[in-house]
């Protein structure tokens, strides 16, 4: 077998920062902090000072929680932090405050899962574990690391809550990565942890091998759009090292964003040993059963469980309600959308669907921006599709509609405004008309058979005109034209 | 009269009734610390300045009739290792050279409160790690009763400045016995509480899952006093515990007949110096002529608690040691070869003294991936069979008495080139940490070179009251609590 076919395994570990939470996991200073001069938003805590303690901030508990119950991963009643011990810079301790499952210490929560769509059917990601801990602080070059010449150590960040998610070893390519961070990404932003859209709040390393050989661990994929690219970067290199003969080594490397290639850190031997121990300046964790309830309670719909719904109460299919979903924004706008107007049906309810995932959500990503940035009514896609239904518009000129109505504008009134600026004045419009009858002598031609063809003349002029051509006038400039030249 | 041979309730006793005036302690205190501190060596530095404004703001208000709280300007040494704002906290260490902290830990805040005026800080060995404040980076200590010999420690400068009546009350921190050790040695009052009844924060840890603060006094009721102003639940601290603080003074006076004194054989055994052994028998006597009865008990894990001890608190302190790397603040090295972590090495290669760094090699090997089970885990097993030692123990008794220490103080240089004995003479002291539980060392006697004999008093969780009280009554009965060295200049 070639080792071109070898099948992929991958497990992800990602960072997320809870950018929701007020103040930082174990001091009260903010957490808010991008945008800050560098070194404003600490404390004796978070600058880890001679003597000062850490206290725990019991908001971060219940978003682990939030998370946990999401996931499905079993929540462990009683807990102690663990000291990771190495010195870096960004380290003021000389040790990361954060969770681990060996040597008597215990995550989080363990298992759990996330469904994720592969081709026509669903697979599962089971999760090994999740768990808290903080972030360091952040180091700052001038240009790139290696050129700059010097570091300087910015500690607002250091001491902001992480939550790290674990995968099993069960991902089998790229794509099925980007899903399972997608399906992620949404239960996230249902239960509202955390601002994923935020510079600097996602994290993810990645184990990479392929099968039968040794892995490399690929650190610092600093969002969930560079993670499929280092993917395929990665299994590309370890299959040329076969190709040519080479072994393969465990190690660990680093993802350039820029040069968008893997560098390679430190090989096994070099594997850092972090002495963990139990953090006894805090009191091990209990969360009792009856508190898990009560957050169960509060708990929002999560994605997977809206997607049911829109099938059931919209009639959308599962790949229509599984798409819409994953934003909350647009399927927050979708049910305020197609509530507005009692007569929808089946048939609306899947036009205002197609509406924002192919239209809206097209021109968003042309224009990179999000839902939340535009002034677009939920009211006048309404509008929209009532429009095309009683034929007042057809779809083709509804689409030349987005633009204003992502300013805000209702349908009727870019209709009025583009009445105005229509092309009413015949002369010129008998002009242009004589323009293509002479420019298409073929489309000309073929009229004389089907009438259908004066509808492409039209079209030409209106793309002449940029579409403010009197579409009704031009059409009988054109008949009158064609009559007189016998034609028709 | 002279104010330093009086005691801190004394002293408050006469601001209180006008007799003499915040000022006049506070100026008395630092005659007294300049008449004597170049033999003693108690003292790394000094607030004069600010202590005698603080005194003269005192005056003034108790002259209005303003309340200044309980301690009516009773000055206080403080051991270098509670923060102060702005105020140098250094640990004895190099690596803090120069170090301000920008806050003050809560035992202070405490103090300040009631109206104690800090007036410097004490000598310690580097980082508390050691029993005789010679691994201090501003150099030894000497004990106010032989300048030949070692004060103990790691609380020797505040021993020292209380014993020769430089301080009336100072602070100290014990993780194995730092501070009953040198309170013993120097024939004062040590108090170590239970884990959590007093705040650690602003305490630089040495090893955090057993330090914690105590108060070196001279008599039983000052302990007493001080102990109430400065325990209690901190927000700060999440291992301290919200329970009730006794009022311990009112417990002092209260009869011991009937208490049940637990006696443990362990304690008494043959690596005890004869002259201590008899000194502390004698004191239990007193004890029984009290109308206390005596129990024997036994600490079946005493043979384990040194190798234990040791491997928790290096362990623990590997980690807590690991911020000093430079980069912001403390001692900072000139050499600039290499990469960061090369001018980590430098720093701390260069700050840390001998026992520091060796502490940190013996904990960063405890820890490591294939030795942690043997060593760490198998010390955590340990420290809880010493803990159900002690539950066993009190289910048959009210307290516990021992010798503090197995011998008298010891020359100056006498044990530095063997530190496992050092570390042997902690045999009495550390398993109490290692419980958690609290203690008292209280003078009962001097050997034959005329050296304090410390009398340990051993207490269940939380219940300081009963070994203030039973420390109380023995203090009155044995009677030499006002003894004080001869000073010879």
């Amino acid at each position: 077998m070639s080792n071109q076919d070898l099948s992929v395994v991958i497990g992800l570990e990602v960072h997320i920062q809870l950018t929701s939470l007020q103040t930082k996991l174990f001091c009260s200073c903010s957490n808010d902090y991008r945008g800050a001069k560098p070194n404003t938003y600490i404390c004796p805590i978070c600058l880890s000072l001679p003597g000062s303690l850490p206290v725990l901030n019991k908001e971060a508990i219940g978003f682990a929680t939030k998370l946990a119950i999401a996931l499905n991963c079993e929540i462990n009643h009683k807990f102690w932090f663990y000291r990771k011990n190495y010195f870096y810079p960004d380290l003021p301790k000389g040790f990361q405050i954060s969770q681990y499952n060996k040597a008597g210490g215990k995550a989080f929560g363990d298992g759990g899962q996330i469904e994720i769509r592969k081709n026509n059917h669903k697979k599962r990601i089971s999760i090994n574990r999740i768990h808290l801990e903080e972030d360091p602080g952040r180091l700052v070059h001038k240009g790139s690391i290696t050129t700059s010449p010097y570091t300087l150590v910015d500690y607002n960040r250091s001491g902001v809550c992480l939550i790290e998610i674990v995968t099993e070893p069960v991902i089998e390519s790229p794509e099925e990565a980007r899903e399972f961070l997608n399906q992620l990404k949404a239960i996230i932003q249902y239960i509202g942890i955390s601002d994923l859209e935020l510079e600097g709040s996602v994290r993810v390393d990645a184990n990479i091998s392929l099968k039968g050989y040794e892995r490399s661990e690929v650190k610092n994929i600093n969002s969930f759009k560079e993670v499929e690219r280092a993917l395929r970067h990665e299994i590309i290199r370890q299959k040329n090292l076969l190709k040519r003969g080479k072994s393969l080594t465990q190690e660990t490397r680093h993802w350039d964003d820029k040069r968008r290639v893997t560098i390679s850190m430190r090989s096994k031997e070099f594997e850092a040993d972090y002495r963990y121990f139990p953090e006894q300046d805090l009191v091990p964790i209990e969360i009792e059963e009856n508190y898990i309830d009560n957050i169960r309670n509060i708990l929002p719909e999560l994605p997977n469980e809206r997607a049911l719904r829109l099938q059931r109460e919209y009639l959308l299919s599962e790949f229509d309600s599984e798409n819409l979903v994953l934003d909350k924004n647009f399927a927050d706008f979708y049910e305020q959308g197609v509530n507005i107007d009692p007569s929808f049906g089946s048939e609306e309810y899947k036009q205002y669907c197609n509406w924002l995932m192919n239209n809206v959500s097209g021109w968003l990503n042309d224009h990179n921006l999000n839902l939340e940035n535009t002034n677009l009514n939920p009211r006048h896609i309404v509008d929209l599709i009532n429009f095309i239904t009683q034929g007042r518009i057809t779809s083709k000129i509804a689409k030349s509609y987005l633009k204003d109505m992502m300013e805000g504008k209702s349908v009727s009134e870019i209709m009025k405004w583009r009445g105005k600026t229509r092309i009413s004045d015949k002369k010129l419009l008998r002009e242009y008309s004589i323009e293509v009858i002479d420019q298409n002598p073929k489309i000309v031609k073929d009229s004389r058979e089907n009438l259908r063809a004066v509808e492409a003349l039209i079209g030409k002029i209106m793309a002449k005109t940029k579409g403010q051509a009197d579409p009704e006038i031009t059409r009988s400039i054109l008949m009158d034209l064609l009559k007189k030249k016998r034609i028709i | 009269m002279k104010f330093y041979e009086l005691m801190g309730y004394e002293l408050i006793e006469k601001i209180k009734n006008r007799e003499i005036t915040a000022s006049e302690l506070i100026l008395s205190t630092f005659e007294r610390i300049h008449n004597t501190e170049d033999l003693f060596h108690s003292f790394v530095s000094f607030s004069e300045e600010t202590a005698v404004v603080q005194a003269r703001e005192y005056d003034l208000k108790l002259k209005k009739g303003i309340d200044i709280g309980k301690l009516y300007g009773l000055p206080f040494a403080n051991k270098d290792l509670i923060c102060i704002k702005d105020f140098p906290t250094t640990c004895c260490s190099k690596i803090l050279k120069g170090y301000k902290p920008p806050y003050t830990a809560t035992v202070i805040k405490h103090l300040n409160k009631e109206g104690a005026i800090h007036i410097g800080n004490t000598n310690m060995d580097e980082f508390a790690m050691g029993s005789s404040t010679e691994n201090s980076c501003y150099g030894p200590t000497c004990n106010p009763w032989n300048t030949h010999k070692v004060p103990g420690g790691s609380s020797g400068g505040s021993a020292s400045a209380v014993a020769s009546g430089q301080s009336v009350f100072a602070l100290g921190s014990d993780t194995g016995g730092s501070v009953r050790c040198p309170a013993s040695f120097c024939g004062v009052v040590g108090f170590k509480p239970t884990y959590g009844r007093v705040s650690r924060y602003g305490l630089i840890a040495f090893a955090n899952s057993l330090d914690q603060i105590g108060t070196i006094t001279r008599c039983v009721y000052d302990s007493a006093l001080i102990m109430e102003i400065i325990s209690g639940k901190d927000q700060l601290d999440s291992t301290s515990l919200d329970i009730k603080v006794d009022n311990y003074r009112e417990h002092l006076t209260k009869s011991i007949t009937n208490k049940r004194i637990g006696i443990p054989k362990e304690f008494f055994g043959e690596g005890i110096n004869k002259v201590v052994k008899t000194s502390v028998e004698k004191a239990i006597n007193k004890l029984e002529s009290l109308g206390a009865n005596t129990v024997e008990i036994t600490i079946p894990h005493l043979d384990y608690t040194v190798a234990t001890y040791y491997l928790i608190c290096m362990s623990e302190a590997s980690s807590n040691l690991a911020r000093y790397d430079g980069l912001r603040y403390g001692y900072t090295s000139r050499d600039l070869e290499g990469d960061v972590y090369d001018f980590i090495k430098h720093t701390r290669s260069e700050g840390f003294g001998d026992e520091v760094k060796r502490r940190i090699f013996l904990g960063t090997y405890t820890l490591s991936a294939g030795y942690y089970d043997m060593y760490y885990i198998k010390a955590l097993k340990a420290r809880t069979l010493i803990k159900k030692d002690f539950d066993e123990a009190f289910k048959r008794c009210d307290c516990i008495v021992s010798p503090t220490m197995p011998i008298t103080a010891f020359g100056l240089g006498e044990l530095l080139k063997d530190p496992l004995q050092m570390y042997t003479i902690d045999i009495l002291t550390c398993p109490i940490n290692l419980a958690g539980v609290p203690a008292m060392s209280l003078p009962c006697g001097f050997d034959n070179n005329n050296m304090p004999i410390g009398f340990q008093i051993i207490g269940n969780h939380f219940d300081e009251k009963t070994i203030l009280n039973v420390g109380y009554q023995l203090e009155q009965e044995l009677n030499i609590y006002r003894k004080m060295p001869i000073i010879k200049k």
